[in-house]
């Protein structure tokens, strides 16, 4: 029963983690801006080409 | 009576979606409105950047307003730029644009393809929710100015203030998010290791009894300590005023529980509430970090240097222009102000031919005419050419910030007297009483239970009920209107907004649109030929009712001769071999009866000499606003002033009938006087209006709506704002402010019947650890449902009703 100990050490540590994780996430700044990240997803990286289009 | 059709069929332009209500422009097989669009179109065309137009549709902005190249000269200036950068080493600059006009994926597109509009742009990155775009650029190459004056020729115009110019931006404040997260991590970790003890572990195991209980108590210290601390230095504050505020229950219950659970687990004798307290803890930020989230949508703390232009154009001895800042106007400057730019200070005018625009500072819609010498305002906006003013009065002086700082004293009457706090206040010592009377019942029958009951009821009572609902309730409140573009200060102003009893509009601006001016003819019928002399003679004027007939009819460019003009009487010229004759009554007709005092709206016409007909004036009302007034009138007194004369009166009457109050002619303070007048007799004033003429009454009204058309500009210190489009749903808006109470009451009593059954649980001296456990979170999730659940399903009835 003893190795509860160790379960539990283990555990606290990988929830620690995870809680670390959570304040750095926080901290540089990824949660700032939550409009722009889904619309520059959806742009398409076009090719540039030198030809200009209706020429007016 | 013959009356002019409106003859002009509906396009839309491609580039902003507007109404060509000119001939619309035709190029590259688009229509387009102005010349402006046009160009936005060319540029972005030039550059193969033509998916702007394919990722939404007409998602541009309008571009008739011509920019002022010279607007953004400040930029040049050393110690402004110094100022509003971000970052600058030997070749790149950095700095953060505020463009409000952003509002799509397209804009958010085209801003971060700036870099192929001009090669010289190193990146562009936007932060949609706070529309900004922070801006690398190569300072040798491109100066600021034109990076500005770049972005505002494809439309988006970085609106730069004077508030960003002088504060730091300050860092966004995310100690609660920590708060929260830590709260988070103790109280999910305690109830999973609290489950043993709950769920049968083996009595005799008491080693790894006490190891939970130790890492439970380990747990509950971050908790304690640093998430709770914001509780703590509010209910400190209330306390050193003398009463308790909503925030000494949540203290009393945490530290009860603390100090209960620490005896308890140091003693061996049970395992403590450390699951409840910081279950307590963790749901009372969470209702928090709601409410703040909500109000931090809107910047409500812009002071009136916000409205007024960062710098202006100086005149200096020798000739030479100077962009000076704001705060660096001084007496006897001379400072030229252009067409559409605000002026900055009171001052003389010394040259040029001034058309000022006064609609926020006296409401009158009708620009007005100085002549060299006249005193000319500041807050007025010189349409027309360019004049040039020599300052008598520093702006701090002006008078209407006198107007406005006078106002800051209302500020001290500002006291908690909403229900919630009211009850809070009680409810602490409620507590306390009933568990010192159980804990006297208990020590005189069974005095092992006293120090349990005593201690479990403080635990119980949850005021988080009260707190969470009122919470959650505002919070989910303002997050409903500003959804439909009502903004509100905080959620104090609901309350307010639900007590008001009198109502009282400004017209202009407010009830009115503020350029557009509906015209009628009345008169003999006019063909193409003699509307288009008309036309062309009224072009040559300045006058505002002049270009409003510009506007109404079809352009035209015929030739004038001997063009005159009477100064408040009328114009005439010679057009096409017509003596063409325009101006008022008395000036055509020789007509010096007085009509209602109406000479002033309309304008006659006469062709050699003989009247013709007379164009009318009517402020535009804005869509939807009569049946408003109609349906508000029933339930409040309605009272309608105005800083424009009367010539509206009847109409007006006819509009709202006979209850109303119609005033006319009110300058800022007599507006102020008027909300003083009747807050004196007890009645609670919700004021709506536009702009600094009226800054002071609502800043003096229970409640102040500013009603704008671009919520960048006018935050003069009201309590909320209102986009104009959404006036006319004002009466659902008072109901859902209305409802709001009524819901906090009903979530009120849902906790109220929770904390019956707990105390009467806990005063037995029975409660186990498990059962408060079960009941805390099961109370905080039920409120949480009922405040969102009913505002938003109630919300979404009156809303629909009132369609």
């Amino acid at each position: 029963m003893s190795v509860i100990i160790l379960l539990l050490a283990a555990s606290i540590l990988v929830a620690a983690g995870f809680l670390m994780a959570f304040i750095y996430s926080v901290k540089s700044g990824q949660y700032d801006d939550e409009q722009s990240p889904p619309l520059r997803m959806l742009f398409d990286n076009t090719v540039q080409n030198k030809t200009k289009e209706n020429e007016g | 009576m013959a009356e002019l059709k409106n003859s002009q069929t509906r396009t839309l332009c491609f580039h902003c979606g507007e109404d060509c209500i000119h001939e619309p422009i035709l190029a590259y097989d688009h229509s387009f409105c102005c010349a402006g669009c046009k160009m936005v179109f060319e540029i972005l065309n030039r550059k193969g950047l033509c998916d702007y137009y394919a990722l939404n549709d007409q998602p541009g902005i309008n571009c008739k307003q011509k920019i002022n190249d010279e607007k953004f000269n400040f930029l040049d200036e050393e110690k402004i730029a110094a100022s509003l950068i971000d970052f600058k080493d030997e070749t790149k600059t950095r700095i953060c644009f505020y463009l409000p006009q952003m509002h799509c994926s397209s804009c958010l597109w085209l801003l971060e393809s700036l870099h192929k509009l001009n090669e010289h742009i190193v990146s562009c990155k936007v932060n949609f929710s706070k529309k900004e775009a922070d801006i690398i650029f190569l300072h040798q190459k491109i100066s600021l100015r034109e990076v500005a004056v770049l972005l505002a020729s494809v439309g988006y115009e970085p609106h730069i203030s004077l508030n960003d110019a002088n504060k730091q931006k300050a860092p966004v404040d995310k100690t609660r998010i920590y708060k929260v997260g830590v709260a988070g991590f103790c109280f999910a970790n305690i109830m999973l290791f609290s489950f043993p003890e709950y769920l049968g572990i083996d009595e005799k195991e008491t080693q790894l009894l006490l190891l939970f209980r130790c890492l439970n108590l380990l747990l509950s210290l971050p908790v304690f300590i640093y998430s709770a601390s914001e509780f703590y230095i509010s209910a400190w504050k209330s306390l050193q005023h003398k009463f308790l505020n909503i925030d000494a229950p949540i203290v009393l219950a945490v530290w009860v529980t603390f100090g209960r659970s620490l005896y308890e687990v140091v003693t061996g004798s049970g395992s403590g509430y450390l699951d409840s307290m910081t279950g307590i803890v963790f749901f009372m930020l969470i209702g928090r970090v709601l409410q703040r989230r909500t109000y931090d949508r809107l910047n409500f703390e812009r002071d009136y240097t916000s409205y007024f232009p960062v710098s202006v154009t100086k005149v200096e001895k020798d000739g030479v222009h100077q962009p000076i800042a704001l705060p660096q106007i001084q007496l006897d400057d001379t400072l030229l102000i252009h067409n559409e730019e605000l002026i900055p200070a009171d001052g003389i005018l010394t040259k040029g031919k001034a058309l000022i625009d006064y609609s926020f500072v006296t409401g009158e819609s009708i620009p007005v005419l100085k002549e060299t010498g006249e005193i000319v305002y500041a807050g007025g906006k010189q349409t027309g050419t360019n004049i040039e003013i020599l300052v008598i009065k520093e702006p701090a002086q002006s008078y209407l910030t006198k107007l406005w700082n006078k106002k800051d004293r209302k500020e001290l009457h500002e006291n908690e007297s909403s229900f919630v706090h009211v009850l809070s206040r009680y409810f602490t010592w409620f507590v306390i009483s009933i568990s010192l009377s159980a804990g006297i019942y208990w020590s005189i029958t069974d005095a092992s239970k006293a120090w349990d009951a005593v201690t479990a009821v403080m635990i119980v009572a949850c005021p988080c009920a009260l707190l969470l609902s009122n919470s959650f309730t505002n919070g989910n409140i303002l997050r409903i209107f500003s959804k439909h573009k009502l903004y509100l200060r905080n959620a104090e102003v609901i309350e307010k907004m639900a007590a008001g009893n009198v109502l009282v509009f400004d017209k202009t601006g407010t009830l009115t649109q503020t350029a557009y001016r509906d015209v009628s003819y009345k008169g003999q019928l006019l063909n193409s030929e003699i509307l288009a002399k008309i036309a062309t003679l009224a072009s040559q004027s300045l006058h505002p009712l002049s270009k409003a007939i510009v506007a109404y009819l079809p352009k035209s460019n015929l030739k004038v001769l001997a063009y005159k003009e009477h100064t408040g009487q009328g114009i005439e010229g010679i057009v096409g071999a017509d003596l063409i004759t325009m101006g008022s009554k008395k000036f055509i007709c020789g007509d010096t009866r007085e009509d209602n005092a109406i000479s002033f709206s309309e304008v006659y016409v006469a062709a050699e000499g003989k009247p013709l007909g007379k164009f009318s004036f009517r402020n535009h009302y804005r869509d939807k606003i009569p049946a408003l007034l109609q349906k508000l009138q029933k339930h409040y007194r309605v009272i309608v002033l105005s800083g424009d004369n009367d010539a509206e009166r009847n109409y007006l009457r006819t509009l709202l009938g006979d209850d109303t109050t119609l005033l006319f002619n009110q300058g800022p303070s007599d507006k102020l006087q008027m909300i003083e007048q009747l807050q004196s007799s007890g009645n609670r004033v919700i004021m709506l209006g536009d702009g600094l003429n009226d800054a002071g009454a609502l800043k003096q009204a229970d409640v102040g709506i500013a009603v704008t058309d671009d919520s960048n500009n006018f935050t003069p210190g009201s309590d909320a704002i209102m986009e104009a489009s959404v006036l006319h749903q004002l009466y659902a808006f008072i109901q859902i402010a209305k409802a709001n109470k009524k819901v906090v009451l009903a979530a009120f009593i849902v906790s109220v019947i929770y904390n019956i059954i707990g105390v009467s649980i806990a005063v037995t001296g029975n409660m186990s650890p498990m059962i408060a456990a079960i009941l805390m979170p099961a109370s905080s999730i039920s409120i949480v449902l009922i405040t969102f659940g009913l505002s938003s399903l109630i919300a979404r009835s009156i809303l629909k009703n009132d369609q």
